[in-house]
């Protein structure tokens, strides 16, 4: 199976392991990522507002360049995955929005959201099956207690993200146990962790993360995994003894084709 | 523009219905950055619907939302509070000179493993 692959730019800088090992784990599990030609950044977050319009060109031009190719659109990183899914969908319910987006890029066909996209998670649960990622993987994550860690971005909206049940999902811990880790249950797994007020507000991100990692340490994790950099970067910051691992790592982990640290 | 004016706009432009709101306060329990804000996203909602939108305009507390969207997914009446709020900031943000952040304030902000995503998303929000 081929799909497109849109990395976003922190996936090329500060979260290179998060790419590199999304293509290798979907490599061995049978999926081609074909990285989306001459992609650009997706700004980060998506602007609700109704007449914010350039700031949402990004998303089209990919979500487009995935319809021409007659392919589901892939993302891996949580915010990436925000911003094109929501995009996409204001295409499709929002036709005021969609006529200005197609008259601006003249498109020959209109395009009004045809392109399914999907987080790499429910690539793996949907397209892959995590049946067949049980049968692959080694015993590496044995005995491992792992808190699935979901922020935001990957559950809300729910009506628009529509990957999980929003208050309580469990596509990642599903994941967990096919990969042979044990997953904690834990109360905080869907609480943000303050995001970009990192920026300018540190004081503020570091008490919503260090709410969530005493959260998770409380109930026996020795790892935290996430698909996103930012909740890494402000969890990382808190975590302690605590490990926090982007969720492809892992999954090379398990699959036995993570390459040791040098 | 005067205040009935632009709540129209504020409206037509979050696609948010701030009428529907019941005050119960679940969006405000929800929100993380609840002790952060002078105006919670309760009392955000009630305000934009009197349109009492100057002292929204002025607060610091567009700046300590999240965008999380826990205080819409909570919500049990579909209003959807940081859509207003959003809609509020861009009027601010977007009046001349008004920008939050720029890009002169970056390098101060910057520590050596912070993401890209982070600067991208504060200056989606902050700036215009
Ligand atoms: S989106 Fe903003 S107002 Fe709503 S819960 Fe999150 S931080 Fe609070």
């Amino acid at each position: 199976m081929k799909v497109t692959y849109f990395p976003g730019c922190t996936l090329k800088t500060k979260a290179t392991e998060l790419d590199l090992y999304a293509r290798r784990c979907a490599e061995a599990l049978g999926v081609t990522l074909e990285e989306a030609e001459d992609w650009q950044c997706c700004g980060g977050v998506f602007t609700a507002s109704r007449d914010e319009i350039a700031t949402k060109l990004s998303s089209v031009r990919v979500l487009q360049t995935a319809f021409e190719k007659d392919q589901p659109l892939v993302t891996v990183c949580s915010a990436c995955h925000n911003v094109v899914k929501q995009t996409n969908h204001a295409l499709q319910t929002d036709s005021a929005f969609a006529e200005a987006v197609n008259r601006y890029m003249q498109n020959p066909v209109p395009y009004v959201g045809q392109t399914r996209v999907l987080h790499y998670l429910e690539l793996l649960r949907d397209e892959i099956g995590f049946d067949a990622i049980r049968d692959k993987v080694t015993d590496a994550l044995k005995g491992r207690r792992i808190a699935a860690y979901y922020g935001c971005l990957l559950l809300r909206p729910s009506g628009v993200m529509r990957m999980d049940d929003p208050e309580n999902p469990r596509i990642m811990e599903d994941l967990l146990t096919a990969m042979g880790a044990t997953p904690v249950l834990w109360a905080q797994r869907n609480e943000c962790c303050g995001g970009y007020i990192a920026m300018e507000d540190r004081a503020l991100a570091l008490s919503e993360s260090e709410a969530i990692l005493k959260n998770a340490a409380a109930a026996g994790a020795d790892t935290v995994v996430t698909a996103c950099p930012l909740c890494r970067y402000n969890l990382q910051k808190v975590a302690g003894n605590v490990k926090v691992v982007y969720l492809t790592e892992l999954l090379a982990e398990a699959l036995g084709i993570k390459e040791e640290p040098q | 523009m005067n205040t009935t004016d632009l709540k129209q706009e504020i409206l037509r432009r979050s696609g948010g219905d701030p009428r529907r709101g019941m005050a119960c306060g679940k969006c405000s329990a929800a929100c993380p950055s609840y002790d952060a804000m002078e105006f919670h996203p309760h009392q955000f909602v009630r305000m934009v619907n009197d349109g009492n939108l100057l002292p929204l305009l002025q607060s610091d507390s567009l700046y300590k939302c999240l965008s999380c969207m826990a205080c819409a997914e909570r919500c049990p009446r579909g209003v959807e509070p940081f859509r207003l709020i959003e809609a509020v900031r861009l009027c601010a943000v977007r009046e001349q000179g008004q920008n939050h952040l720029t890009p002169n304030d970056i390098p101060a902000l910057l520590d050596p493993d912070l993401p890209q995503q982070a600067i991208v998303s504060a200056f989606r929000k902050f700036t215009k």
